[in-house]
């Protein structure tokens, strides 16, 4: 479906919306249809097509560093219907954030806050 | 012997409020008090399970903080282990966290300062939130 026509809004999850290089938390802002080096949709076409949806990692906007295993709100809101933690380029987390978010949902798990498998009641 | 742990477990739903408290209190006292102690206990309340453990769909959680070598950690999950009650536990060391989120914490504070003049800046802090007031000068 190449309706790429509009703002890079919409679409299915392909990207890995994560620039590279050392980021700040939240300061550098991600200026979306750059050139983004080895993006896909190669040469520009008006812009669009770079990255939609600039998803940034939730934690690093609102400061948050205290990811534990006992706030299973939280810790819910990345993990999907069928329990599974999603993975970060749908949710748009970064790295180190994405090692302490998984194993504090693990953990959750273990001490049943989070299912291992099914809906989260 | 600085180590600060959470042990979190999970009791069955029948159980009654003195049962609970005596056992809390075999536990307080079966660890010696020179190998550590239990800062402090915290009940977490009637919880419904995410799944199933030993048929049981509900628990009372409980959660406690204590400060004290592996040995007093190893002494406190045998008796957790033998417990029939207790259906599930968990032991969290949480120092070094506790060390990175201060320091982390110390950081944003001191560059809150540099930054005082301006009424900006809502960082909202980590665990111990709400703390720093947002410096409105």
């Amino acid at each position: 479906m190449a309706d790429e026509t509009k703002a890079p809004e919409q679409a299915s999850s392909g990207e890995r919306p994560r620039s590279d290089g050392p980021r700040p938390g939240g300061d550098r802002p991600r200026f979306g249809g750059g050139g983004r080096p080895g993006g896909p949709g190669g040469p520009r076409e008006g812009g669009r097509k770079f990255f939609r949806r600039k998803k940034v990692c939730k934690f690093c906007v609102e400061k948050i560093e205290d990811i534990n295993y006992k706030d299973y709100r939280l810790l819910g809101q990345f993990v999907a219907e069928s329990g599974k933690i999603v993975p970060r380029r749908l949710t748009g987390v970064c790295s180190p954030h994405q090692h302490r978010l998984s194993s504090a949902i693990k953990m959750a798990r273990n001490i049943a806050l989070l299912p291992f498998a099914g809906k989260i009641s | 012997m600085n180590r600060v742990y959470e042990l979190m477990f999970i009791v069955r739903p029948d159980m009654t409020e003195e049962d609970l408290d005596k056992l809390i209190s075999t536990l307080q006292s079966a660890v010696p008090a020179s190998s550590g102690t239990i800062k402090s206990v915290e009940k977490m309340g009637k919880r419904r399970l995410a799944y199933t453990v030993r048929r049981f769909h509900e628990g009372i959680y409980v959660l406690l903080h204590i400060q004290g070598g592996g040995e007093i950690i190893h002494e406190l999950e045998r008796r957790l282990r033998v417990t029939e009650q207790v259906i599930k536990f968990l032991t969290v060391r949480v120092d070094e966290e506790q060390k990175r989120l201060a320091k982390i914490k110390s950081i944003r504070d001191s560059r809150k300062k540099v930054s005082a003049q301006a009424p900006v800046t809502p960082e909202a802090a980590a665990a111990p939130a709400g703390e720093a007031p947002a410096a409105t000068a």
